[in-house]
C-alpha cells in the first residue's frame, strides 16, 4: 500500500481516527507520519532499557542529580553507574537504594510499578490473602473443565483442597 | 560425554508432537525468575556465594514433588560441546551454558531437571524455574511451574517486594518474573509476506518475538518464539491468557495464509514442498541453514496434507538432532570439519525420512 501523503513510499503507519463520529483511516509512510508528529512502533526499533540507561548517563532521568551515578547500594556496593554499564542490578536492596530512577524505568518498561500477580509470603510468615489464591485457582479449574483438560483439572482440584 | 539417558527422551519429551496444534506449535515454555532474598544477585556475587545458592536451592528442590527425583547437571563441569547440546535441547539458556561472548561458564551454573520441569541455578537470576511441553499448552505448563514455585517458595526465602513483586536482576523481568513463550511455525505468513504486519501488531499489544533459540537468536526455518514483553502490572493469569488469545489469532492467520496459497498457487506450493522433501530425502550433504529451510518446507507440506507418511515427531527430531553439538555427540565427540558435519547431517536426515517411508509402506 502506498503512502497517502507522498504517494511514493510504502505505508507502514495506519492511523485510525474518529472525527465527528466518522471513522477514517490514514495510511502513511514512516517519514510522512513523522512529519505529522506520529511515532510508529516498529517491532525491534527501541529498547526502553537502552533509552533509559542512555538518559541516565545524560542526567535526564527524573530527579536524578548529577552526582547520583556514584550513589551506591548499601546491600552490595553497586553504583548507579555500574547498573548503567551492566543493565543488571546487584541485589534485592538495589530496588530500595535506587528506588526513584528504578520506578521511572519500571513505569517505562511495564506501564506501572504495581505488581498484580501472586502475593508471596516467605517460609514461616503467615500466608497472605489466601482468598485471592483460591479464587484464581477456581477460575483456572473452571477453564480447565470447560476445555475438557481433565489432567489439569485434577491437579488444580488437589491444590484447592490443600488450601481450603 | 554427558549421559542424559535417565531423562525421558533425553529431556526432549517436548518434541513428541503430542500436544495441541502440534503441526504449527512446536512447544510451549514458561519460566519464572526468582532470587533468594539473602544473597547477592548473579552479576555481583562470588564463586563461594554461588556454591551456597546452589546447595541451598538443590536441598530445597530435593524435598519437593516437582524436583524430588531431579537429575542435577553442573554446567560448570561440562565440556563446551555438552553445554551446547543442552542448549540445543532447549534445556538451558545460552547464558547458563556459557555460550555467550567470552564463552566462559559461570561457576555454580547448574540445571535440575525432572520430566517436563526444571530449574536453572546461578543464571542471571538465582533460580529460573521452567516448564516445557509439546504443542500449544500454556495452562498446563503454568500449572506445573506454578506448583513447583509454590513448593520451592515454602522452603526458600525469595526476594519479594510488596509493590514491585518478585525482584529480578534485570528490571525487565520484575513483578511476576514470568516469561511465557510459544514456539510457532509460520511459513504461510512468511510466504504471503504478511509476517511483518503480524509481528508489528503483536508488538503493539505487548508481545515480542525471538528466533528458535530465544533471546538474540535469529529466526531460522520460519520458527518464531512469541512471548510476553511485560512482566509487571498484570497477573500471571492475565499474562498467559493474553498471550494465549493472541497466539490463537496468529494460528488463524497462518491457516488463512495457507488456504490463500493453496487457492492462488497450488502448483507452486506443491512443487515447493515436494522439492524440499526430495532434497532432504536424497541429498548427500546438507548445511545447517539449508536443512532448516527444507525442514520448514516439508513441515508445511505435512501440515497442509500435501505430504503423507512423514511424522511431525520425525520432523521435530530432525530439527534438534541436526544441530552441530548433536551431530558431534553422535560422532562420539570427535571434532569434525564443516564438510564432514554436512555429510553426517545429510545421512542422518535420509535415514529418518526413509524409516518413515518404510513404516508407511
Amino acid at each position: 500500500m502506498e503512502c497517502q501523503q507522498c504517494g511514493e513510499r510504502d505505508a507502514v503507519v495506519h492511523l485510525t481516527q474518529i472525527v465527528d463520529n466518522n471513522v477514517t483511516t490514514v495510511h502513511l509512510c514512516e517519514q510522512c507520519a513523522a512529519e505529522k508528529g506520529i511515532e510508529s512502533a516498529s517491532p525491534i526499533n527501541k529498547s526502553p532499557l537502552g533509552d533509559f540507561l542512555a538518559q541516565l548517563g545524560k542526567g535526564v532521568g527524573a530527579g536524578v542529580p548529577a552526582d547520583t551515578p556514584h550513589m551506591s547500594c548499601a546491600g552490595c556496593g553497586m553504583t548507579l553507574q555500574d547498573f548503567r554499564d551492566l543493565g543488571r542490578l546487584g541485589c534485592a536492596e538495589c530496588y530500595r537504594s535506587f528506588e526513584a530512577p528504578l520506578r521511572e524505568l519500571m513505569r517505562r518498561l511495564h506501564g506501572s510499578t504495581t505488581h498484580l500477580g501472586e502475593r508471596y509470603a516467605p517460609p514461616g510468615a503467615p500466608a497472605e490473602e489466601a482468598g485471592d489464591r483460591v479464587e484464581e485457582l477456581r477460575e483456572r479449574l473452571r477453564r480447565a473443565i470447560e476445555n475438557e483438560n481433565f489432567e489439569l483439572a485434577a491437579s488444580l482440584r488437589d491444590r484447592l483442597r490443600e488450601l481450603e | 560425554m554427558i549421559d542424559l539417558s535417565l531423562l525421558s527422551d533425553g529431556g526432549m519429551a517436548w518434541l513428541d508432537a503430542s500436544g495441541p496444534l502440534s503441526h504449527l506449535v512446536l512447544s510451549t515454555r514458561i519460566r519464572l525468575a526468582r532470587n533468594l532474598r539473602d544473597h547477592i544477585f548473579g552479576v555481583q556475587n562470588t564463586p563461594e556465594e554461588r556454591e551456597a545458592i546452589l546447595s541451598e536451592a538443590e536441598g530445597a528442590a530435593r524435598k519437593t514433588v516437582g524436583l524430588g527425583q531431579a537429575m542435577t547437571i553442573r554446567l560448570d563441569r561440562l565440556e563446551p560441546t555438552d553445554r551446547q547440546l543442552l542448549h540445543e535441547r532447549h534445556l538451558v539458556s545460552k547464558e547458563l551454558a556459557g555460550l555467550e561472548g567470552s564463552g566462559t561458564v559461570r561457576s555454580g551454573s547448574a540445571l535440575l531437571v525432572q520430566d517436563r520441569v526444571g530449574v536453572m541455578l546461578n543464571e542471571e537470576d538465582h533460580l529460573r524455574l521452567q516448564g516445557l511441553h509439546s504443542g500449544f499448552s500454556l495452562e498446563a505448563v503454568y500449572e506445573e511451574v506454578d506448583r513447583l514455585d509454590s513448593e520451592l517458595g515454602q522452603r526458600l526465602a525469595f526476594a519479594f517486594h510488596p509493590e514491585f513483586g518478585y525482584l529480578t536482576s534485570c528490571p525487565t523481568n520484575v513483578g511476576t518474573g514470568l516469561r511465557a513463550s510459544v514456539l510457532i511455525h509460520l511459513p504461510g505468513l512468511v510466504l504471503t509476506k504478511e509476517i511483518a504486519k503480524v509481528l508489528q501488531s503483536l508488538s503493539q499489544v505487548g508481545l515480542t518475538f525471538r528466533g528458535l533459540y530465544g533471546e538474540g537468536s535469529e529466526v531460522v526455518g520460519n520458527f518464531f518464539q512469541l512471548s510476553n514483553q511485560r512482566t509487571l502490572a498484570k497477573s500471571e493469569f492475565d499474562l498467559i491468557d493474553h498471550l494465549g488469545r493472541m497466539v490463537r489469532q496468529v494460528v488463524d492467520y497462518e491457516e488463512q495464509a495457507r488456504q490463500v496459497l493453496l487457492r492462488d498457487a497450488p502448483a507452486i506450493i506443491e512443487d515447493k514442498v515436494w522439492r524440499a522433501y526430495g532434497l532432504l530425502r536424497y541429498a548427500r550433504s546438507l548445511s545447517f541453514d539449508e536443512a532448516m529451510n527444507l525442514l520448514s518446507g516439508v513441515r508445511m507440506g505435512v501440515g497442509m496434507g500435501l505430504i503423507p507418511n512423514v511424522r511431525l515427531y520425525t520432523l521435530n527430531k530432525l530439527l534438534i538432532h541436526t544441530q552441530p553439538a548433536h551431530l558431534l555427540a553422535a560422532a562420539d565427540g570427535t571434532s569434525r570439519s564443516a564438510a564432514e558435519l554436512g555429510l553426517q547431517r545429510g545421512s542422518y536426515v535420509r535415514a529418518l525420512l526413509e524409516a518413515d517411508e518404510d513404516r508407511a509402506a
